[in-house]
């Protein structure tokens, strides 16, 4: 028997897409993104812990244009992540498994991932006046 | 009836007897970080000088920040080993399959030891 040339789960590309399928992938893709996100908060942590002058720099890099897409990426990231991963749990306690409440709670996932985004983003700056 | 694949049979390997623990880690640490995010989330949105140094630091001080950073940082780093772990096994064969997962479980370990460090060290006001 050999093993060598069996194929990988999960078979990306031979299935139409779904909405099922595409927010499990993006279930997938956020949590990796928010690995990215666990460096930076430990970066800052440090930074912090490193006084003035690295807090100043790590503050200046989160701050740049591409810190602040980062960050924006990882603010969806953490609210898609946070509502799929609750979906999840529900499925691991056995509610909502059939087809019709799986559609239902993705796009309550979708639309709350979205909402909480946008909702907490311009909230964390109005506060600020950037 | 045996549940052993044929290949386990061949080399003879026996249960780990951690069946369920990696996946049961998993949802724990994500119940865990139900709350801890979201307290997270809502007091860096809520801190005013989010790039003044006193302001995060004094925030950092309080004990119950600093308890709750350590706990955030333990849950979110051991939920972040495992789900990596997960997706490495699955999407990479080979020694180079071995080598990121080593690598993945060494850099969460010092991102651990990093960020713990750091909130103790604030916590017992040691910064030059």
């Amino acid at each position: 028997m050999s093993i060598g040339d069996r194929p990988l789960s999960p078979h990306l590309g031979i299935h139409r897409w779904h909405l099922t399928m595409a927010m499990s992938i993006l279930h997938r893709m956020t949590g990796v993104f928010l690995g990215l996100g666990a460096v930076l908060l430990v970066v800052w942590l440090v930074s912090v812990a490193s006084g003035p002058a690295a807090f100043a720099v790590v503050t200046a890099l989160l701050g740049s244009v591409i810190g602040q897409l980062v960050l924006f990426g990882c603010a969806f990231s953490f609210f898609y992540h946070l509502g799929n991963g609750v979906r999840h749990l529900f499925w691991d306690i056995g509610l909502g498994f059939d087809l019709p409440r799986t559609a239902v709670s993705g796009l309550l996932v979708i639309v709350f991932s979205l909402v909480t985004t946008l909702g907490f983003w311009l909230w964390a700056y109005a506060g600020r006046g950037v | 009836m045996s549940l052993k694949s044929p290949l386990g049979k061949v080399l003879g390997s026996g249960s780990a007897r951690e069946g369920a623990g990696h996946w049961w880690a998993q949802r724990l640490t994500a119940l865990a970080m139900v709350p801890l995010t979201l307290w997270f989330a809502f007091s860096l949105a809520g801190l005013h000088g989010l790039g003044n140094f006193g302001d995060v630091h004094a925030w950092i001080v309080e004990p119950l920040t600093g308890i709750l950073l350590i706990l955030l940082l333990l849950s979110l780093l051991y939920h972040s080993s495992l789900g990596l772990q997960v997706v490495v096994e699955d999407y990479v064969r080979g020694w180079l399959s071995v080598a990121t997962l080593i690598a993945l479980r060494f850099i969460h370990i010092v991102l651990a030891v990093a960020g713990i460090y750091s909130v103790v060290r604030i916590s017992v006001g040691v910064y030059t």
